[in-house]
């Protein structure tokens, strides 16, 4: 066990954790922060995407101890409310069939969108292809990225 | 079909998840007069509709509510939606499965909302004291125009709740419809984007502990013994134990599916705890003996044999070869066929297989219990609570009244949440640790425990003679553990001389309802051969097809016949016109056709392949679906185009291999699911206008998907494609990131 200081969505937190336990768990279960999904443990399927220093980072595969004081950013923390011009992409374009791996589709999207504001399609088709999507929601997903790329 | 009106008060918990985008609940009365079970009213003229289906992605949170809407006469925007209790007394039989929630639900639903506005206009008549006749409605509101009388369905919400549920009101035509038939957003939407706890996964109490199940590494194995002690030193562990999931002699019922009977759980405080402490458990498994279970079904009692073997993929192929060969059972038979083929001038045989098919839901299962002596109670993922229910009663030995279950929204369900083996193994281990428990399984848990679509052969045979007319057909259809062979559909009925036969092989690797179970493989495996039969009579793909279903309307073979021939060849047709079939813009791309008719809907595909870095790629498909009416239709574009996309998948990449027993894949990096980039660019899809009563949606699209590309690669590379996973015969790379 060793305590570890987070920044996490602007906060500073403190948890008291086995400093190996992926960054992931420690959001779902010792912040409460369960709006990062856990899909395959391996860094395969995206679910659990966040921004580490803005980037999109696995956190399923990201030990805490080497994230502590680096701002980290999940889909809690991305706007007040919801109202982030990705997060509204997704709703005018219903992008969403059971919805559990979208959270870390947005954050994919918004750490894309960030680094390129203007991607092409096969720039979108491959900052995406690390989240997996069952539900098969690929063709709304890149409409969606899309239109806030020319929205701007 | 509905329990009496009166004051409900109103309830709270994890499965209880108000919907509405528009409302701010926190200035709304909390007095909720029942009308009907499906709908409340306050005061203040907020409407409450209960969605009573499980939400598993097929978008019922938002389809039934509207339907309600539609004959309650109520403003959509204004509507607040959310996940009814389970109650199969009051909203019915709460079950997500079989393409059935609008079918199931379409009448009961209309009836709702037309008894409950005729309650409305009832109670304001009475107050205004005019004939109820005059008394009309527009969007939540009641008028009588003579007086000029007029007040909001919240006013007399209270008074309409005291009367009873009248029958037999009538219901609005199909043509004036105005919130069905309409696109709405998924009344989830918001939750989903900002990561609210909506997944069972997501439950949490003060006390829960984490609980993970050891299952033996492989089909025909179980537990010896075990050495804990290294893994009680963990921190975090409370315990180490094993359960037996069902007591000898225990009746399974169909959904009751056990891979694993003898459990070894590990419990501890947070997963990522209860994960490494698992990995220093020391275990000895030991093969099984021969065993015989009797399961109750919905076809009454059967008994099945679990043979001992680890079984490996090479030898069950073989294996499947070999029963190909022997007598099997006979399904359906028209004519003479054995004649038929002695006499025929052309044979055209070919035989198909696919492999086993794990579901991988994105959200592996899971679900919360908390059994005390008094009660239990259940929040998670379950397609069909009250099919589990009894089975929950029996294994704890108490009332189905002191069991209640919450539903959650599923990351995915696919068929295999409409078992129950973890909420059972959940529930015994609750009542165990005397404390509130979240069972979850981690990826490789999910993938490796069974409940797979089935392993499946057919071979067709086509007779021609010699003038190449079709003069008989013949498909021999088995599997591992099942045969796939629905024998009434097309082409039964369009083909003078006609047999299907099924045999099937016991094993101890289990299955379940995966997306369209069986359709999934019949279509493939049918549609490819019909496509080859085409070219071997010389004919469009497409004209054959019509040809044989013109038959089967104007003179149709045989009884029982399950399709109708008009809408099977109508969406052929309309799917012809939209991708331009034959026109100069189709010739850029490798086409290929396929139709399917399962849960009462038709659906038809044409995929276009281009080569893409050398590679066959899919880059565009068109979609015509007939389902009747149509609920939400942007909706239903999405689910169709979700339903290709997972079926371009599976037929390119999916599959699950077993060696000595052990599953080869248990996680996403050898199980291999289409990614991004590998989705076609665009999904055209169109839907048969019509005021037919709505049929099957999330299924029906999804199993010609596979023989449209099968039959699109054999024009871009002149290959057949007879065994599934087809990408292993393509060379596609891997796209990994
Ligand atoms: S859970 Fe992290 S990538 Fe799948
Ligand atoms: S929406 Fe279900 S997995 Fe993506």
């Amino acid at each position: 066990m060793a305590t570890i200081n987070l920044n996490i969505n602007g906060k500073s937190q403190v948890v008291d954790v086995d400093p190996k336990t992926p960054l992931l768990w420690v959001l779902r279960e010792h912040l409460n922060l369960v709006g990062t999904k856990y899909g395959c443990g391996i860094a395969q399927c995206g679910a659990c995407t966040v921004h580490l220093e803005g980037n999109a980072v696995r956190s399923c595969s990201v030990p805490v101890s080497t994230v502590s004081n680096k701002k980290i950013t999940t889909i809690e923390g991305l706007s007040e409310n919801g109202d982030h011009p990705v997060q509204k992409a997704w709703l005018e374009h219903d992008v969403s069939q059971c919805g559990y791996c979208q959270t870390g589709q947005i954050m994919s999207a918004v750490a894309l969108l960030k680094s390129n504001p203007a991607p092409t399609d096969a720039q979108i088709e491959t900052a995406m292809s690390g989240n997996i999507c069952r539900c098969g929601t690929y063709l709304r997903i890149k409409d969606a990225i899309r239109s806030v790329n020319t929205q701007r | 079909m509905l329990a009496g009106g009166g004051l409900m008060i109103s309830f709270s918990g994890l499965g209880k998840l108000v919907s509405s985008e528009n409302i701010d609940l926190k200035n709304v009365a909390d007095e909720w007069n029942e009308i009907t079970g499906y709908i409340k009213i306050t005061p203040d003229n907020i409407i409450k509709i209960l969605n009573p289906n499980p939400e598993f992605g097929q978008n019922v949170m938002t389809s039934l509510p509207m339907i309600v809407a539609e004959e309650l006469d109520v403003d959509w925007k204004k509507v607040i939606v959310e996940m009814g209790p389970h109650d199969n007394v009051k909203l019915g039989p709460q079950f997500t499965g079989g393409s059935n929630s609008v079918r199931m639900y379409w009448k009961p639903l209309r009836e709702a909302g037309a008894a409950a506005r005729q309650m409305l206009r009832d109670a304001a008549a009475q107050t205004w004291s005019v004939p109820v006749d005059e008394v009309t409605t527009k969007a939540g509101l009641l008028y009588h125009e003579k007086s000029g009388k007029s007040g909001t369905y919240g006013e007399f919400a209270s008074k309409a709740a005291a009367n009873p549920i009248p029958k037999g009101i009538k219901l609005k035509d199909v043509k004036s419809f105005n919130v069905v038939g309409s696109s709405s957003r998924n009344v989830e939407g918001s939750k989903i984007v900002t990561g609210k706890p909506l997944f069972g996964i997501d439950s949490k109490v003060d006390g829960m502990l984490i609980a993970m199940i050891e299952h033996p590494p492989a089909f025909g194995k179980k537990l010896k013994s075990f050495d804990a002690s290294e893994t009680l030193k963990m921190p975090g562990i409370k315990d180490v134990f094993t359960i037996k999931l069902y007591e000898d002699g225990f009746e399974q019922g169909g959904f009751d599916t056990r891979t694993f009977n003898d459990l070894l759980v590990v419990v501890g405080n947070t997963t990522w705890e209860v994960m490494s402490a698992r990995k220093k458990l020391k275990v000895t498994w030991e093969q099984i003996t021969e065993s015989k279970e009797t399961v109750a079904g919905f076809r009454g009692k059967t008994e099945v044999v679990i043979p001992a073997e680890l079984e490996t993929t090479s030898a069950q192929l073989a294996k499947m070869v070999e029963f190909a060969k022997k007598p099997a059972q006979q399904l359906r038979r028209d004519g003479d066929p054995e004649t038929a083929f002695a006499k025929a001038a052309q044979v055209l045989e070919r035989t198909y297989t696919a492999p086993f098919l794990a579901h991988n839901c994105m959200e592996p299962m899971n679900f919360f219990a908390h059994v005390t002596d008094e009660k239990a109670l259940f929040i998670g993922p379950h397609q069909a609570p009250g099919w589990i229910e009894p089975t929950l009663s029996k294994v704890l030995n108490m009332p189905a009244d002191k069991i209640e279950i919450q539903m959650t929204r599923m990351g995915g369900g696919f068929g295999l949440r409409a078992y129950g083996h973890y909420m059972t193994e959940a529930a015994l281990i609750s009542r165990k640790m005397k404390a509130p428990i979240k069972l979850v399984y981690s990826r490789e848990d999910d993938m490796t425990y069974g409940i797979y679509r089935p392993m499946y052969t057919a071979t067709y045979r086509a007779a021609l003679d010699a003038n190449k007319n079709l003069i008989a057909f013949h498909v021999k259809g088995g599997g591992i553990p099942e045969h796939p062979i629905h024998a009434n559909r097309f082409p039964a009925g369009a083909v003078d001389n006609y047999l299907a036969e099924g045999w099937a092989i016991p094993s101890n690797i289990t299955i379940g309802a995966f997306r369209a179970p069986r359709s999934n493989f019949n279509a493939a495996a049918e549609q490819s051969f019909l496509d080859e039969l085409a070219e071997t009579m010389g004919k469009d793909p497409i004209d054959l097809r019509l040809e044989l279903l013109k038959r089967a309307k104007e003179n149709p073979v045989g009884k029982n016949n399950e399709y109708d021939a008009d809408r099977y060849a109508g969406v052929l047709k309309f799917v012809r016109e939209k991708s331009g079939w034959n026109n100069s813009e189709s010739k850029k791309y490798s086409r290929g056709v396929a139709a399917y008719f399962c849960h009462n809907s038709y659906a038809a595909h044409v995929v276009d392949v281009v080569k893409k870095d050398g590679q066959p790629y899919v880059e565009q498909v068109f979609s015509a679906i007939d389902c009747g009416v149509v609920i939400n239709p942007d909706a239903a574009v999405n689910m169709v185009q979700g339903a290709v996309v997972d079926g371009i998948g599976n037929a390119l990449y999916g599959g699950l291999t077993h060696k000595d027993g052990a599953p080869e894949q248990n996680n996403f990096n050898r199980y291999r699911m289409i990614r991004h980039k590998e989705a076609p660019k665009k999904i055209d899809v169109s839907f048969v206008k019509s005021d037919t009563d709505p049929t099957g949606l999330g299924e029906p699209p999804f199993p010609p998907v596979f023989a449209a590309v099968a039959n699109a690669l054999y024009k871009a590379t002149g290959k057949r494609y007879y065994d599934q996973p087809f990408g292993k015969h393509v060379e596609i790379n891997s796209p990994r990131m």
